[in-house]
């Protein structure tokens, strides 16, 4: 977990003083302790959960701020900062607030607007694949690699064939997850098949690494009649209660408290997993990211929110959107532990996301986690994104930085995966996919009965008169009608 | 319009679907008397009793006792985690009932009033009321949205709105208006039940009032249906239909009407979403006339619901046009004598229904109108 501490310019000029500690209020250090002093119940401490991360992502300060440092950094600040407050023969000079004592300064600060540096971004390989440090990380599997690896291929596969049919007219819209397909996959292989999701859009990886078919896909895509969705809803609003991942839904961010209803409900039945919730850039803007996070928080609901930082909500750039430093670092002004990882670094994602539902099971917490990444498709089908974006900056990203290439570079180092395994399967999830679209294509629509139900519980009366009513008129003038709703 | 001849063999077949009608009229002394506040205590009490899947949530219910102490003893009968006290946003403890729901528990949400219930409404329909329909069945919502709705007293605009038609044109809500205890104690207790999202209209000015109560309602097992409403008052001149607190107005004109010659049959909806259409055309069909009340805005409202219902089914047996009462088309003024005229009144309701028995007062008196 990576703990940012901000570093002021000023800091030497405090500790100059009397006042010592009392002018570190600014540190996020200190703010730290101040969460944990009003969580009582979560004190344990946060240093030793990933070793690697701690030693690699703090950066070294200069001389200067090193015996602050020293008191800090293994945040284990609440029983050492109640000792300075206790044996402090300043504490006249703290307030007792609702939460904890606050201490009192007699200069004014303000707090900077931002960090001076940006919380940095956790990843395991670099850009050409490589391993970065050869250090105590569980190797993942090979079954485990290949699977994930695979999975990113199919995902790929799928978005552009289905892009395809949609520019072709055969399937009215359809939304990718071009560039974002570590984020997708790896997080999915990170989680058990207990464990809730509540996606936003772009994570049909998800599904797919819980075993939806390519089939049942294609059948949500054309609203036919094996369509679980009973034709109900636009292509990709995809849901499947049996691999717990529940159906998309249009409204942004409503899904992120909603998921903190859900892991209250798994709290409540004591179960051993979790919820995760993924939401995009652009959807922490709105109202219900706020209320969800905070009420994660003051819950202790076992939820991990994913947000897949890809630069752009349809033509709104981050800048935009917001200006923190992301989002990573809100998490702390709702007092969630938080973390950036590189979305494009499968291995990162996979153990970032191990790691957060660990936490957020055995200590009953939320997690927010960041996950940097790229939007390399358009928003969707009816949107064109040169329009509004440098055509280099989306090529940059789809070749250079594109995820699936770098897990591959690895996983074929690892000697897990050659050139021929490679067209096998592209051209196996080819055919599959074609064949898929075709079936999917020739199935019949879902019957005419599928027009009413599910509204309620039960069909209530006036629905049932005008199915009735309906059919009856269906039945005197079927030249009136279309011939492909089956009765 | 002129009476059309009554198909009466017809007219008492109706009759006799409709609901048994029972009249509150006169008070038995071996029934008990029950605040409303009470009925809705005790019947969230016992459903939580009966289910622990049951939680309340919402501001104030918990350590408070509830805004308006309806949820007086939860806590310290359930305990934190069925009692939840929640920050202050209606749209994040909205989506989290909601989210709960989901996965399988049966969430009751409150807001302090209906008014504040717009800031979660994308949650009430987007996320509650349309998903079982687009998830094609595989996800259920049993959650109730519940707390005081219409007018207070002296609480101004933003806080006396009528929320009974917007929730009502909603597929896949189903809204309730409980009137006496045993509507409050019933109806609360069907909804808890339910396995759709209820939306559950209460009225402030009503939890102080009391009722009379039997025997069979204070039992534990006591439900009442939802989607039939109850004819609170026989007679056979013209219909009156009202919900909430404007059924007591409805009665009080009855009275007043009675006096007059006029028998006029007081229809409790109790229910606006799915409203009972066959007891209002069966009553309609048997007295000719209609009058709607409703304290809420004139257009769009239930009134024009029920009147368009009633073209469509009974428009041969009218002798009279439909008249509706409502609220002001203004929002709710603050000032006593201006809030009063602002809504509907026990005089309007006499004059209305006279109207409809072409029995008004003259032109010339008009004026007091």
């Amino acid at each position: 977990m990576a703990i940012w501490f901000t570093r002021s310019r000023t800091i030497t000029y405090y500790l100059k003083r009397k006042m010592g500690f009392m002018g570190i209020l600014n540190q996020d250090s200190c703010s730290n302790s101040y969460f944990e002093s009003i969580s009582s119940s979560s004190s344990s401490s946060s240093s030793s959960r990933i070793p690697d991360v701690k030693n690699s992502s703090i950066s070294r300060y200069s001389s200067a701020f090193t015996f602050l440092v020293h008191r800090f950094k293994s945040t284990k600040t609440s029983g050492q900062l109640d000792q300075f407050y206790s044996s402090d023969d300043e504490n006249s000079q703290a307030l007792d607030f609702p939460g904890g004592k606050v201490a009192y300064i007699s200069e004014m600060r303000f707090i900077s607007e931002s960090n001076d540096k940006r919380i940095p971004c956790y990843r395991l390989l670099d850009d050409n694949g490589e391993l970065i440090e050869d250090s105590d990380i569980d190797q993942i599997s090979k079954e485990v690699a290949v699977k994930m690896y695979s999975e990113m291929v199919t995902l790929q596969m799928m978005d552009t064939i289905f892009y395809e049919a949609q520019r072709q007219g055969r399937i009215s819209f359809y939304v990718t997850s071009v560039g974002e397909e570590a984020t997708n996959i790896a997080s999915a292989a990170a989680l058990a098949a207990d464990d809730v999701v509540l996606p936003q859009y772009r994570e049909p990886g998800v599904l797919l690494w819980r075993g939806f078919t390519l089939e049942e896909f294609a059948n949500q895509c054309f609203g036919n009649k094996a369509d679980y969705g009973k034709g109900r809803q636009m292509p990709i609003h995809y849901g499947s209660k049996k691999l717990n991942y529940f159906t998309v839904s249009s409204p942004i961010a409503t899904q992120l408290p909603q998921a903190v209803g859900a892991a209250y409900s798994l709290k409540m039945d004591k179960k051993d997993a979790c919820v995760v919730t993924y939401i995009g850039d652009g959807g922490t803007s709105e109202g219900d990211f706020h209320a969800a996070l905070n009420f994660a928080a003051v819950m202790e609901a076992p939820v991990i929110f994913i947000c897949r930082n890809n630069g752009w909500a349809i033509s709104t750039h981050i800048t935009e959107q917001f200006r923190s430093d992301g989002i990573a670092v809100k998490g702390q002004a709702y007092g969630i532990q938080s973390i950036r990882v590189d979305g494009n670094d499968a291995l990162a994602v996979y153990r970032t996301i191990r790691a957060a539902r660990e936490i957020a099971i055995s200590e009953q917490r939320p997690i927010l986690v960041e996950a940097l990444t790229y939007r390399v498709g358009h928003h969707s089908t009816s949107d064109d994104s040169t329009k509004y974006r440098p055509a280099d900056e989306i090529e940059y990203w789809k070749m250079a930085r594109n995820p699936v290439n770098r897990f591959r570079k690895w996983v074929e180092r690892n000697g897990w995966w050659s050139e021929k395994e490679e067209s096998e399967l592209r051209s196996s999830i080819r055919k599959q996919l074609l064949q898929a679209i075709q079936v999917a294509e020739k199935t019949e629509k879902p019957a005419l009965g599928n027009l009413f139900s599910d509204v309620y519980d039960l069909p209530p009366s006036n629905l049932r008169e005008q199915e009735k009513q309906l059919r009856e008129t269906i039945n005197r003038h079927p030249q009136d009608y279309p011939s492909d709703v089956p009765m | 319009m002129l009476g059309i001849i009554r198909q009466k063999a017809f007219g008492q077949s109706l009759q006799r679907i409709r609901p048994v009608a029972s009249s509150w009229g006169g008070y038995s002394s071996t029934s008990k008397q029950m605040m409303v506040r009470e009925a809705l205590n005790s019947a969230l009490d016992e459903e939580m009793s009966a289910d622990p899947k049951v939680l309340l949530m919402g501001e104030e219910v918990g350590e408070y006792q509830g805004a308006y102490k309806i949820s007086k003893g939860l806590l310290e009968k359930y305990g934190p985690e069925r009692v939840l006290d929640t920050p202050i946003t209606e749209a994040g403890f909205t989506g989290i009932g909601v989210g709960a729901a989901f996965y399988g528990l049966k969430p009751i949400v409150e807001f302090m009033t209906f008014n504040f219930s717009m800031q979660a409404i994308d949650h009430i329909i987007n996320s509650a009321a349309k998903t079982s329909y687009m998830s094609a069945g595989q996800i259920s919502v049993p959650i109730v949205f519940r707390g005081p709705n219409g007018a207070a007293a002296g609480v101004g605009a933003q806080h006396s709105q009528c929320y009974a038609s917007w929730y009502a044109s909603c597929p896949g809500l189903k809204v309730l208006a409980p009137y006496s205890s045993e509507d409050a104690r019933g109806l609360l207790k069907a909804a808890i039940r339910d396995p759709d999202p209820v939306v559950f209209l209460e009225n402030e000015l009503l939890y102080g009032e009391s009722f009379p109560v039997s025997a069979e309602v204070l039992d534990s097992s006591f439900c009442l249906p939802i989607g039939k409403a109850k004819i609170e008052r026989e007679g056979k001149d013209v219909t009156i239909t009202a919900f909430s607190k404007m059924v007591g107005y409805a009665l009080k004109a009855a009275e007043i009407l009675a006096k007059d010659g006029i028998s006029a049959e007081i229809i409790n909806l109790r229910s606006i979403r799915p409203l009972d259409r066959p007891a209002i055309n069966a009553s309609v069909r048997k007295t000719n006339r209609l009058v709607t009340v409703e304290e809420g805005f004139p257009q769009h409202g239930v009134g024009a619901e029920i009147c368009a219902s009633i073209i469509e089914d009974s428009f041969g047996y009218l002798d009279a046009p439909v008249e509706r009462i409502t609220g002001a088309d203004v929002p709710m003024p603050y000032a006593a004598n201006l809030e009063r005229m602002a809504l509907p009144q026990v005089d309007d309701i006499v004059r209305a229904a006279r109207r409809a028995c072409y029995r008004s007062v003259p032109m010339a008196a008009a004026q007091s109108y």
